[in-house]
């Protein structure tokens, strides 16, 4: 483990910019939230100019637990994307569970029976997707279309046209009331707990590193010993597993178990960790930033949903453009500040990174999405 | 130090794009809110609403929640609400989610619920998931009130029926009735999605019917899904015809469904053989009635069913009405309308379009 | 396309180049002819998986054989088939471009809408439009991926979501309906020529046009290189970055070009245009083109192909409702066709491998 420590925590947003100076990219990670929080403050700014609904305790409620799906979902896949992969089912497995769920209920089992099922259920299908990308050696983006597909059908296999609204009244009203009268709902206290639990395990535990030891590099995480399939499998089944709680609460949430609950939510969960300054070719992020960039996401759509004169699609376009200058902004300011170094030191010649972009840049970036 | 500074100016970049699109955003938006008042509503407002609108507070603030954004039959349905809350001197916003999923609804009606408009008048994309959030609109005082697709009654305090869901099942069992022929036959539905409420409701409907002796030569042999989506519903009646070569009628109680069909049929063999039917709107319509491929078709004014729940928000919230059974308000140009049973109020039959009147409707 | 100057893999042996690069060469152009003979030999398993599809039901419901049927079983495919053929161009140089579905929404409205309104331009300037209008997309998106080096994944999930909130804007809750299309564009859209169906007639041409130049061309070649240079760690593509660039972005402005054109034949067969047209394309799209054997790490896969996996997928579903299959399965099932087909390209390629090397090794051993 002590070989790859020092290489695999590479704070780096920009792929293409060297690796060097660990502590100057530290720092630029460091900034990196820092320019996200400078973000949330101007939308806590702007939203409270739109509504003096804006900076409320209901706000906060209602704006946060809308967001507990989508934060849920973002947890492992910080994990996952760190390693270089993706899953795109989860949203999928969020409807299997919330079909399954109502299905049970209607057969008439208790909710405490009902719950583990549900949770096995997610844990199977991350195995699948986990076998199929490590057993077989398929690439995750391929993979994870089609159990898109494959799970959102099953969904409606198991529950057709109908959807279960009947749960009990202790189960739902916990999952709509908030945290021993403070204005944070249980789900989000829920989430907490377990964002720090994600936290700590990436980021203060040999398992961690070894996430981003692969992200880094997956062939020298392997030759340096570590069983990266059998690493990336355990993270599949617990994409599984955390997806089939997000469909728990949302079924709880929503007092509706249905199968096409939570289409899309893939996507705005992957915008999250995006934003967060996880790379998508892995090896590289926090937690923390991926918090971050949900609180900025939640700031910006309860900001918008206030103002009636708002239409709903300015937060998708506003999400787009925020995710693209997520990793645009960046790489243009290393790349400013790299011509800005060769213009000082006047004829130097140009330096490996930049004749190495190529292959970093659009097709590049060896293990991107295989 | 210079990277600070670097990153400082992307800072500052970040928030010129995002501030300008929230700032174009609220422009924008405006202008498309007044230019659309200025056409629908304004003359209508002096010569209908002064008298029929005595008792109904003015300056009321309304919002109105479409079940997606972009949804055409829902966008007459608002422009429908608008128009009627504009006739009693208010003002309506259209706020809704840009996908048909409950929890995008909830997230926003919690959103309007802060915003405290005197009423909430709301398509619901799920009868249950958005009782919780309703709830709480109703505690702090906001009316609620649903049109054309219904939360659960706990929900809100009245429900604007385009029509009951037995007389559109019965409408729907007696159009496959009447298109199959006098022999008789196999008949088809393509529906919405399969956790459409509304088509859910019909359809039942339309198969207890079909139990009944007098349609007993009437056999409903599948129902099929065609999510809305045009491509699907196409796809899903050529399905149909091939996999029933004796079917006689498909019909369709979503309008997205019924033009898919009707097209799909009048470029085909089967024109003329088999019949398409159910519920849609004459714009769409007109071209595959006109060339024989659709008999007859039927559905309500989709902006009467809006307009109905713009007075009805109206007058709830001008404390005219409470909700109860019974109670009876004046509904601009649709005269006086009565709360029936559950808080609901029958907009009427809907309209059965054929060759002869569909050229009297624009809509 | 300008004309390309450097061809990697296909270049014909220089005379004066040393032995040994002309034995590696002679090694590369026979691994790829084998690539190409595995290549051909999928086209054929998706014939043969086709004809299976076609007979079986055919049998089981005589009805699905009718010329009627079959026609329009294709002419469902048509449109979804020309955005693969861009998609296939994209993913060969290790890219994706998820946002097909919002540039196919905002043409069709953009076309519709201009024709709706000028009723009296020729339809043809429509498409024109919508062809504009999805290649700027694309060049956005190309841009992004190759000056500003953001991850294609990114970008694209962006611009799906910023593309169809444009799109949004842009309809502002219109419809477009038949009725309001100038007659001449319907009929284009569901008319004949020469007896073949328009939207079939394009979507032959634009098959084969980008078969065509992805096999035969340099240019074509050349995004292979880029795809497969990926994987290998640069070796195989000797291109320098600026032109790789550029082919990466031509790559993009194709496939939005072509979902422009897939928007213009939507409008044009569908009649009925809103903001919400396309939505989830994206995936049909590329699960066509992953079903069709186009690797999606890039470098390997024909265009050809990822058509035939269009026509598969859209039979298989047509098929699965002629079989009176409950509704419900039928999503799984294409979930699980898409499994199946990655993983057997998977098993197939790792024998293939091994066959390469013993070939060459015995090719070593002879000389």
């Amino acid at each position: 483990m002590s070989t790859i420590a020092p290489t695999a925590p590479a704070p780096d947003r920009t792929p293409s910019s060297p690796r060097s100076e660990d502590s100057r990219l530290k720092a630029i990670l460091g900034r990196w939230e820092t320019l996200i929080l400078a973000l949330i403050a101007l939308v806590f700014l702007i939203g409270s100019g739109i509504s003096s609904e804006f900076l409320t305790g209901e706000s906060l409620t209602t704006g946060s637990s809308d967001f507990t799906e989508y934060a849920i979902l973002a947890l492992p896949l910080t994990l996952i994307i760190a390693t270089g992969e993706i899953d795109l089912s989860v949203a999928s497995v969020l409807a299997l569970s919330s079909a399954l769920m109502g299905y049970l209920w209607n057969q008439g089992l208790p909710m405490e029976g009902i719950i583990p099922i549900c949770l096995v259920a997610g844990a199977l299908c991350g195995l699948l997707n986990g076998w199929l990308v490590t057993g077989l050696g398929l690439p995750s983006l391929a993979v994870t279309i089609g159990t898109l597909a494959l799970f959102r059908g099953l969904a409606f296999v198991i529950l057709g046209d109908e959807s279960v609204t009947s749960f009990p009244t202790g189960y739902t009203d916990w999952a709509f009331g908030n945290f021993a009268g403070t204005v944070v709902p249980n789900t989000i206290v829920l989430f907490l707990v377990l964002a720090a639990v994600f936290a700590v395990v990436l980021h203060r535990t040999p398992f961690g590193r070894a996430i981003f030891a692969i992200g880094a590099n997956r062939e020298a995480a392997r030759f340096s010993g570590l069983r990266v399939n059998r690493i990336q499998l355990r993270l599949f089944i617990l994409s599984g597993v955390i997806a089939a709680l997000a469909g728990i609460l949302l079924t709880l949430r929503n007092s509706t178990a249905a199968g096409n609950v939570g289409e899309g939510f893939e996507l705005t969960a992957i915008a999250a960790v995006v934003l967060g300054g996880v790379s998508i070719f892995g090896g590289t992020g926090t937690i923390g930033g991926v918090l971050l960039a949900l609180i900025l996401l939640g700031g910006i759509q309860k900001a918008l949903n206030l103002d009636p004169d708002i239409s709903t699609y300015w937060v998708n376009i506003v999400f787009g453009i925020l995710l693209i200058g997520s990793v645009l902004g960046p790489n243009l300011a290393a790349r400013v500040r790299e011509a800005r170094r060769i213009n000082s030191r006047g004829t130097r010649p140009p330096r490996p990174g930049r004749s190495a972009a190529p292959q970093s840049g659009p097709g590049g970036e060896g293990n991107s999405n295989a | 130090m210079r990277d600070s500074r670097f990153m400082r100016v992307l800072a500052l970049l970040f928030a010129v794009v995002l501030g300008a699109a929230v700032i174009t955003g609220c422009g924008s938006t405006k202008d498309d809110e007044e230019s659309g008042s200025a056409s629908s509503g304004s003359t209508a407002a002096e010569t209908t609403a002064a008298d029929s609108s005595a008792t109904i507070k003015k300056g009321l603030n309304v919002v109105v929640m479409p079940k997606q954004l972009g949804n055409p039959y829902e966008e007459l349905e608002d422009k429908g609400t608008v128009a009627a809350i504009e006739e009693t001197g208010g003002t309506a916003k259209i706020q809704g989610p840009t996908d048909a999923a409950a929890s995008s609804q909830v997230s926003l009606l919690r959103s309007i619920t802060q915003q405290k408009p005197d009423a909430i008048v709301l398509a619901a994309n799920d009868p249950n998931a958005v009782v919780p959030v309703l709830k709480q609109a109703q505690q702090r005082g906001i009316k609620v009130v649903t049109q054309d697709s219904d939360s659960a009654p706990e929900g809100r305090q009245i429900f604007i029926n385009q029509a009951t869901t037995q007389s559109i099942g019965e409408q729907l069992a007696k159009q496959a009735l009447e298109t199959a022929g006098s022999a008789g036959g196999e008949v088809a539905v393509l529906s919405a999605t399969a956790n459409a409420p509304n088509q859910n409701a019909w359809i039942k409907i339309m198969q207890t019917e079909l139990k009944k002796p007098e349609y007993s030569k009437i056999k409903l042999v599948k129902v099929a899904y065609g999510d809305d989506d045009d491509q699907k519903s196409f796809q899903q009646a050529q399905g149909l015809l091939s996999a029933y070569p004796n079917l006689k009628s498909i019909v369709s109680p979503t309008t997205v469904g019924i033009a898919a069909a009707a097209r799909y049929v009048s470029d085909s063999k089967y024109k003329g053989k088999v019949a398409v039917t159910g519920l849609g709107t004459p714009n769409q319509m007109r071209k595959f009635v006109k060339d024989g491929t659709v008999a007859q078709f039927a559905l309500w004014n989709p902006e009467d069913v809006g307009y109905l729940g713009g007075y009805a928000a109206a007058a709830l919230a001008s404390d005219v009405i409470t909700g109860k059974q019974g109670e009876s308000f004046k509904a601009g140009k649709l005269g006086t309308k009565t709360i029936g049973e559950n808080g609901e109020i029958v907009l009427g039959p809907p309209t059965t379009f054929t060759t002869d009147n569909i050229d009297k409707f624009d809509f | 396309m300008s004309t390309p100057t450097t061809s990697p893999a296909p270049a014909g042996p220089g005379g004066l180049a040393p032995k040994i690069a002309a034995e590696e060469e002679a090694r590369v152009s026979a691994g790829r002819r084998f690539i190409d003979r595995l290549i051909r030999a999928r086209e054929l398993g998706l014939l043969v998986v086709l004809a299976l599809i076609v007979i079986v039901t055919g049998v089981i419901e005589p009805n699905f054989l009718d010329a009627d049927s079959l026609k329009q079983t294709v002419l469902n495919v048509a449109i979804i088939a020309v955005m693969t053929a861009g998609m296939t161009l994209v993913i060969v140089t290790r890219n994706i471009d998820l946002s097909v579905g919002s540039i196919l929404g905002l043409s069709a409205f953009v076309c519709g809408d201009f024709l709706t309104k000028n009723p009296d331009v020729p339809w043809p300037v429509g498409v024109v439009i919508a062809v504009v209008i999805g290649a700027a997309c694309g060049l956005l998106n190309g841009v992004l991926v190759t000056w500003g080096r953001v991850p294609a994944l990114v970008v694209t999930l962006g611009t799906m979501y910023a593309l169809r909130g444009v799109a949004f804007l842009v309809t502002d809750g219109r419809q477009i309906n038949a009725e309001d299309l100038p007659d001449s564009f319907l009929t284009a859209g569901s008319g004949d020529l020469l007896g073949i169906p328009t939207l079939i007639v394009v979507a032959l041409l634009v098959i084969a046009l980008f078969w065509f130049v992805a096999r035969d061309y340099a240019w074509g070649r050349q995004l292979y290189a880029i795809g497969s240079s990926g994987r290998s760690g640069g070796q195989a593509a000797k291109l320098a970055g600026l032109k790789s660039d550029r082919r990466v972005t031509q790559a993009f402005v194709i496939s939005g070009a072509l979902a422009g054109l897939g928007g213009a034949m939507f409008a044009a067969r569908y009649g009925t245009v809103d903001a919400t047209a396309g939505q989830g394309y994206e995936l049909r799209v590329i699960g066509a083109a992953v079903v069709g054997g186009v690797a999606i790490a890039g470098g390997s896969g024909s265009v050809l192909g990822a058509a035939l996996g269009a026509v598969v997928l859209g039979t298989i579903q047509t098929a699965l409702i002629v079989l009176k299959i409950d509704d419900f399965w039928q999503q799984a099932i294409v979930g699980l066709l898409i499994i199946v087909a990655i993983a057997l390209d998977r098993l197939i390629a790792k024998q293939s491998e091994a066959l390469l090397r013993q070939r060459s090794a015995r090719r070593r051993t002879a000389a």
